[in-house]
């Protein structure tokens, strides 16, 4: 089992979404985050006073699949969240030592 | 103030027994206009919808979110405090004969509205029209009341809340009913008429010389500013230069923000601080054309002035910020209408609406230039630029008031009620002298209010202590100060 975590554009969740669900993926975690990578930042000016603002609004992504599918969910969110433009996010794979679904106790890959 | 008013008090002390509201002349004596009655109890209602939730939102929005309930609380119990010292003894200071003191201060003798009923008149500036006095005495309350809450723009997010009520309580009775008092009050275009056909119809000169000092007596019942002939229509002394100055010392003896120029001090919400503004320039129609205290053909220049200046205003602030700064922005195109209006409200019963235009032009070009240029070059933190915004644009708008005013400029000239007794006639007006008299009231609010306040922050201060504890400003005043927060999601 896999940790499948992505930093994406925020306007890119539904599509990042229906590519997901696609593939079968049946949940997902979303987190609105801030940050800053290649992107830097902008500039926002009101009246007199200037702010650099260097940490940008993102997505943080997390969806837990089973080891065999990690490649293709690296596949279909790369596709889905890519615009081509600096600041398109990164995705980091973790590994899982354990899962367990509350309701029922479930365990690990049912539990998913 | 218009140039063509029959002259309805033919008999001597007709008129001054309208004011003293003698009932012997009551059956012939002036009474209210409905019309009149009616238009300035709705101006009075726009002029409080102007500073809550008017201003509230404005300087709410400008803020950052731990601060917001904070700047809504400060102006919320400032209108509420000063409302209640208004009828206490604000009225009678602004608005009486202060004896000894009457150039400076008016009196106590209608403290608590002593006096007053709803039969008492007060004058406007047309002969023989009268007003309900206590809708002329809420009408300029409502100004009191947000007077010293414009001065919390320049202190907010730090000021400790006690203080800020203790001070306030002082700096209205020491400084804005003074001041009103000075620039406002005079014994009304009836008493004058009255004087001045007495001295007209003076058969001999014992008697010539009794009535000439009657009249100057009657002329001599006016502030001192009043009767230097400095022209402030709506308040651009009174309202703005006063709370504008006072802002800026408060802003320079409280000192800047904790982290000012470092963190992030961005607006939390542009969105109320649209509604706010727009909310004022509604209210301000309330506060300007009401300024004529009777609904006729001035009171409709004042309000098409206060229309197009701020619409000039906000377009002048925009465009100059595109090209200064590279992006046309919605806060300063609020900013450019709220500087239009300050800076049209002492002009606004004065000046053709080309006039207004070219002043609005003006005041959102000079108004961005002392928020942003001024106010960067010498580093003060006047947080919600008050002193850039009120005091600046107050300033320009008095200064020019002397110009405009001019009949060959489009202006309607100046007032003169004595020398064609009853009725309003054109007189000698000068644009040097003008102007000079312009700067004179102009110096005189800078220096009383600005050296007063400055005396009564320190004062505040050593007593209470002005500012609130660093964690407490770290924290936030909504949480720190009023234990509530203004966004639970």
């Amino acid at each position: 089992m896999k940790i499948v975590m992505a930093i994406i554009k925020p306007f890119k969740l539904e599509e990042v979404r229906d590519a997901l669900t696609s593939l079968g993926v049946h949940g997902l975690t979303v987190t609105e985050v801030k940050g800053y990578g290649r992107q830097k930042g902008h500039t926002e000016i009101y009246r007199g006073a200037e702010y650099a603002v260097s940490f940008l609004p993102k997505l943080k992504i997390e969806v837990a699949v089973a080891s065999e599918l990690v490649g293709k969910v690296i596949d279909a969110i790369t596709t889905a969240a890519k615009t081509g433009q600096i600041g398109d996010g990164k995705i980091f794979v973790f590994p899982i030592e354990q899962a367990v679904r509350i309701r029922t106790g479930e365990r690990d890959t049912d539990a998913l | 103030m218009t140039f063509s008013k029959p002259f309805k008090t033919a008999l001597g002390g007709l008129a001054l027994a309208a004011l003293t509201g003698a009932a012997a002349f009551a059956a012939d004596a002036p009474v209210p206009n409905k019309g009149d009655t009616a238009w300035m109890l709705i101006s009075t209602a726009l002029v409080l919808m102007m500073s809550v939730p008017g201003l509230a939102l404005f300087y709410g929005g400008l803020v950052r979110t731990k601060n917001m309930l904070s700047i809504m609380a400060q102006v919320f119990t400032i209108v509420a405090l000063v409302a209640i010292l208004w009828i206490a003894y604000g009225y009678s200071m602004a608005f009486t004969n202060g004896g000894g003191l009457n150039d400076y201060v008016g009196g106590f003798s209608k403290a608590f509205l002593m006096g007053i009923t709803p039969d008492s008149t007060a004058a406007t500036f047309s002969n023989g029209v009268v007003i309900p006095e206590l809708v002329y005495m809420a009408f300029q309350m409502t100004f009191a009341c947000i007077t010293p809450a414009l001065i919390i723009g320049a202190i907010a997010e730090r000021v400790r809340f006690s203080a800020l009520i203790v001070f306030v309580v002082l700096w209205v009775t020491l400084i804005y009913f003074p001041i009103a008092h000075m620039v406002w009050y005079w014994a009304g275009p009836d008493a004058l008429a009255t004087a001045a056909k007495a001295l007209a119809d003076a058969a001999d000169d014992a008697a010539k010389a009794a009535a000439q000092a009657q009249l100057d007596a009657v002329m001599a019942d006016a502030g001192m500013v009043f009767q230097w002939g400095a022209l402030d229509f709506a308040g651009g002394t009174v309202v703005h230069i006063n709370a504008g100055i006072a802002g800026m010392v408060g802003a320079l003896m409280i000192g800047k923000r904790t982290g000012y120029g470092k963190e992030l001090m961005a607006p939390h919400s542009l969105t109320m601080t649209m509604i706010g503004a727009a909310l004022l320039w509604v209210g301000w129609f309330g506060f300007n054309a009401g300024s004529n205290l009777e609904a006729n053909g001035t009171t409709a220049l004042a309000f098409v002035n206060t229309f197009v200046a701020t619409a000039a205003a906000a377009l002048s602030w925009l465009f100059v910020e595109w090209i200064a700064k590279g992006k046309p922005s919605l806060l300063g195109l609020v900013s450019g209408a709220v500087a239009g209006l300050v800076a049209i409200t002492p002009a606004c019963g004065y000046v053709g609406p080309m006039g207004a235009i070219v002043l609005g032009l003006l005041a959102g070009a000079v108004c961005f230039f002392f928020c942003s240029t001024v106010k960067n070059t010498f580093g003060y933190d006047d947080s919600l630029d008050v002193f850039g915004v009120h005091c600046v644009g107050g300033i320009l708008g008095a200064l020019a008031t002397g110009v405009l005013v001019s009949k060959g400029l489009g202006g309607t000239g100046l007032a003169d009620y004595t020398s064609s007794p009853g009725t309003l006639v054109e007189g000698a007006y000068s644009m040097s002298a003008q102007v000079w008299t312009q700067g004179k009231a102009v110096l005189l609010t800078l220096v009383w209010s600005g050296v007063g306040s400055a005396i009564l922050y320190k004062v505040v201060d050593l007593v209470i202590g002005l500012r609130v504890p660093v964690e407490q400003e770290r924290e936030g005043l909504d949480i720190a100060s009023h234990g509530e927060r203004a966004y639970n999601y």
